[in-house]
């Protein structure tokens, strides 16, 4: 499949927020670590990795061997390193925030590792003896690509179906630049796939293109990780402006290509979480000066996180609070502003209260699609407010089937996906070794 | 105000922070130099007949993110010419009469020890420092650490030196012996007025793995060096208080090994040394350090109210014991502040795997561990892991049981408490 992006990116003018660290920043920072036993770090990491091991084998100079007990837990943990919000993980949880100390940065520790084994030209991973079955991945995402990785160090034949042309999912196209560029997310793909023996069928949906009935005749098992649709978008008078667009959707357009914000003046990015958050800071640095974030609710009420509201703040990103938009005002089609109902603290409108705000460019960040529904052909299978209803272990009701990522969880973070990719990979190699099988 | 001025065996300096023979007293610049930043003496780079360095000469132990916690050497005496030293001594004397400047001297015939006993006495040197200590590539000549260890060949050369000299006279000791204090005994016995000690220790700071050679690595081979830094410090300071406290020995003791501030040279003389010599700190950090040395002192005095450094020498000698003495019914139990407690476990795990397994996860699933009083044998253990100050403190249970010792139960048959933390592994 075609991994190569355009020389011509919009996304190149972001730098990395989080600078890596050199040899010495990362030993004395290792050297910190207090080495906690039974660590609060690990059981706040959603993949589990044994965090004070491998950062004593940074500090004890052993950085292959840190980068590996990173990758048996967590095999994007080059892109998890940059993507996780360890403000709210890992680093959130460290005990030096018990006593005024500054926590150890899990985050650009994993970085200096993953990145050392990668420079080096380590993968760590061999594919299992062939075991004669055969798994397929639905979606080419951050949980289909743990899924994937895990089940061929098991010895199975594993595909990868995916509807796109990039592998990587929203790890590719919907990181903000200044955390990853969609590069780093495809270089690690690569890396991942190194492994060998992984066949992607790229361009296909599941299930128009392949039906449930042909992947369930092909395969021992299916895992599903075909994450979320797109952008949800307003049904309000002057919806269909120019320059009004999902904020995923403008995301991945500025990641993988170029976009044109030359006659952009006044940004709205209308949603209270972490998309949103990312689009405003994106906007920002993509150098448009009026950026605002409207949102229905108050500050506090926000479910995006409180430090990059913090940081968006800081690069100057004002805001709109209690302001749910009402309508679009355009000039011959053209954006030129929004009306919003101004609402009160439990998020209720407040009679006759509204404000205009200048736009010639509205994001939307209200939620995605959710794709539960393409999978109701399948016996058995549950679908709740459109995700797809699981065990513990990733099982779904339909027999050998088996799910992970924001198909699941409705859109958490790419550590999620990972874990829940790697945990269906297990229980469903446990399902095939003991002669399950979903072909019907 | 405190008087910081120290007497050691008659040599007065200004204050107690004496630079140790060592490259920081090169040359009679650097002494001036070092003079000028604030320290009261210098024992000038041991002499005699000049020798070729080789390189490198330094190695450093470089402990989780600290530089050079731990230093060693393969340098050796002065490489410069008789004559320039002593030259560059009276020059010193001259312009900084009160400062103490110690000759270090090593040599090997009567005749050569004559002669640079009466150069130093001429270049107006307040004492002679006789260099029985360095323990790599002297030694090899019968000099250094060679003489240190044999006492008879320690007094005989010492009863030379005082023969000559019309000024006092220190013997520095090697601690590459087993008990220090016979070796201290030696000097006195030949008459010198004091010591001084510790010397190196000889050591391998390191291996270079790639070379497969000991460090440091002159081309492709190491030899064994000299052991310094804060790192030897627990050494100096017992060897130190072995002599302070023997009843035999009383001449006085100029302490050396890891001092690198004021409270670290409190420590020395509090076991009985009347001054204190300064080499790795110096080196990794120039003569700088006294300012705070002498700031710090001079407040520490102030505070405890003493008015002489006279006052603090040997002040710990008398609580300093035997272990047969201590009083083993004295019980003390680790309490954990929960208001202070991180939630690391360190002491949870450290108790478990390296003391008395009387530290246990929370019951009620708290941050913080608890102490299980009544297997907890105070060990201490807990306290030196956990990284919050004052969080986890030792302290003394009543346990109804007189004062005594082992010694007294011993000969006495007093009664001593029971034991904790046995868990039940005393079978039957």
């Amino acid at each position: 499949m075609n991994q190569k992006l355009p020389a011509n990116r919009a996304e190149l003018v972001f730098e990395d927020f989080k600078k890596p660290y050199s040899e010495q920043q990362a030993r004395a920072e290792a050297n910190r670590c207090l080495y906690c036993y039974d660590a609060p770090c690990i059981q706040a990491c959603p993949t589990e990795i044994d965090i004070p091991t491998f950062i004593r084998r940074i500090a004890n100079e052993n950085v292959e061997g840190a980068a590996k007990t990173i990758f048996d837990s967590n095999i994007l943990g080059m892109s998890c390193a940059r993507v996780c919000p360890v403000e709210t993980l890992c680093v959130g949880s460290c005990v030096y925030n018990h006593m005024d100390a500054s926590p150890i940065q899990i985050g650009k520790l994993q970085r200096y590792a993953t990145d050392a084994a990668f420079d080096a030209g380590l993968s760590f991973y061999e594919a299992g003896e062939d075991t004669g079955k055969s798994v397929v991945c639905i979606g080419g995402g951050p949980a289909s690509l743990a899924a994937a990785h895990r089940l061929r160090r098991f010895g199975h034949k594993v595909t990868i179906i995916e509807k796109d042309h990039y592998l990587g999912g929203l790890n590719t196209t919907g990181i903000a630049s200044y955390k990853m560029k969609a590069d780093r997310s495809l270089t690690e793909v690569e890396w991942l796939m190194s492994i060998g023996g992984i066949e992607v069928r790229s361009g296909i949906s599941v299930p128009d293109q392949m039906s449930w009935a042909d992947l369930q005749a092909e395969f021992d098992a299916i895992f599903v990780g075909f994450g979320l649709g797109e952008d949800s978008l307003l049904s309000l008078e002057g919806a269909d402006s120019k320059g009004i667009m999902g904020a995923v959707d403008f995301i991945a357009k500025m990641k993988l290509g170029m976009v044109d914000l030359s006659s952009v003046q006044h940004a709205i990015v209308i949603g209270g979480g972490n998309t949103a958050l990312d689009a405003v800071r994106e906007l920002k640095g993509l150098g448009i000066d009026n950026v605002t974030l409207a949102y229905r609710g108050g500050e506090a009420q926000m479910s995006g996180y409180a430090h990059e509201w913090s940081e968006a703040k800081r690069e100057g990103v004002s805001a709109s609070w209690r302001s749910q938009p009402l309508s679009f005002i355009h000039n011959n089609g053209q954006l030129t502003g929004v009306e919003f109902q101004l609402m009160d603290e439990h998020k209720k409108a407040i009679d006759g209260q509204t404000k205009t705000l200048s736009a010639d460019l509205v994001l939307l960040a209200i939620g995605q699609g959710k794709l539960g529904a393409l999978t109701s052909e399948l016996t058995g299978i549950e679908v709740e407010k459109g995700k797809i209803v699981t065990d513990a272990h990733g099982a779904t009701g339909a027999k050998g089937v088996y799910a992970g990522g924001d198909c699941r969880n409705g859109g958490k973070e790419v550590v999620n996906a990972v874990a829940e990719g790697d945990q269906a990979a297990q229980a469903m190699h446990t399902f095939i070794m003991g002669g399950g099988s979903c072909r019907t | 105000m405190p008087d910081l001025t120290s007497n050691t065996a008659g040599i007065i300096s200004p204050n107690p922070f004496w630079l140790a023979s060592a490259p920081p007293t090169n040359s009679g610049r650097q002494i001036m130099r070092a003079f000028e930043a604030g320290w009261g003496g210098a024992v000038w780079k041991t002499l005699g007949q000049p020798i070729q360095n080789v390189s490198s000469r330094f190695g450093g132990i470089h402990w989780r993110g600290e530089r050079a916690a731990g230093f060693n050497n393969v340098e050796l005496i002065t490489d410069r010419s008789l004559e320039a030293n002593f030259k560059e001594m009276a020059e010193v004397k001259r312009l900084f009469p009160k400062h103490a400047v110690i000759s270090s001297l090593m040599v090997e015939t009567k005749e050569e020890w004559k002669e640079v006993v009466k150069r130093s006495i001429d270049a107006g040197a307040d004492g002679i420092e006789l260099n029985f200590g360095c323990p790599h590539g002297m030694c090899e000549r019968g000099m250094g650490s060679a003489v240190g260890q044999e006492p008879k060949v320690n007094q005989e050369i010492t009863s030379w030196v005082k023969e000559y000299s019309s000024i006092p006279v220190l013997v520095k000791l090697t601690p590459n012996v087993g008990d220090i204090v016979p070796h201290g005994l030696a000097a006195q016995a030949g008459g010198a007025d004091g010591v001084s000690l510790i010397n190196t220790i000889k050591s391998i700071i390191g291996v270079d793995l790639e070379k497969m050679a000991p460090q440091p690595v002159v081309g492709n081979k190491g030899s064994n060096g000299g052991y310094c830094g804060a790192a030897v410090r627990p050494i100096a300071l017992h060897m130190v208080a072995a002599l302070a406290r023997d009843p035999g020995f009383n001449i006085p003791i100029s302490g050396i090994g890891g001092v690198t501030n004021w409270r670290d040279a409190v420590e020395f003389i509090a076991l009985g040394s009347s001054s204190v010599q300064v080499c790795t700190e110096v080196m990794l950090r120039g003569y700088r350090i006294v300012e705070d040395m002498i700031d710090g002192l001079t407040r520490f005095m102030t505070e405890q109210g003493y008015e002489t450094i006279d006052q603090m020498v040997g002040k710990a000698i008398p609580a300093y014991s035997e272990w047969g003495d201590l009083n083993i019914n004295f019980e003390s139990v680790a309490k954990i502040d929960a208001e202070k407690c991180i939630g690391c476990n360190r002491c949870m795990v450290a108790c478990h795997d390296g003391a008395h397994q009387c530290i246990h996860p929370n019951p009620d699933g708290g941050l913080t561990p608890v102490v299980d009083e009544s297997e907890c044998v105070g060990c201490n253990l807990c306290e030196i892991v956990c990284p919050v100050p004052d969080c986890i403190t030792m302290t003394e249970v009543d346990n109804g049981y007189a004062a005594t010792t082992w010694n007294e139960h011993m000969t006495s048959g007093t009664k001593i408490r029971p034991k904790k933390g046995s868990h039940g592994y005393d079978m039957p």
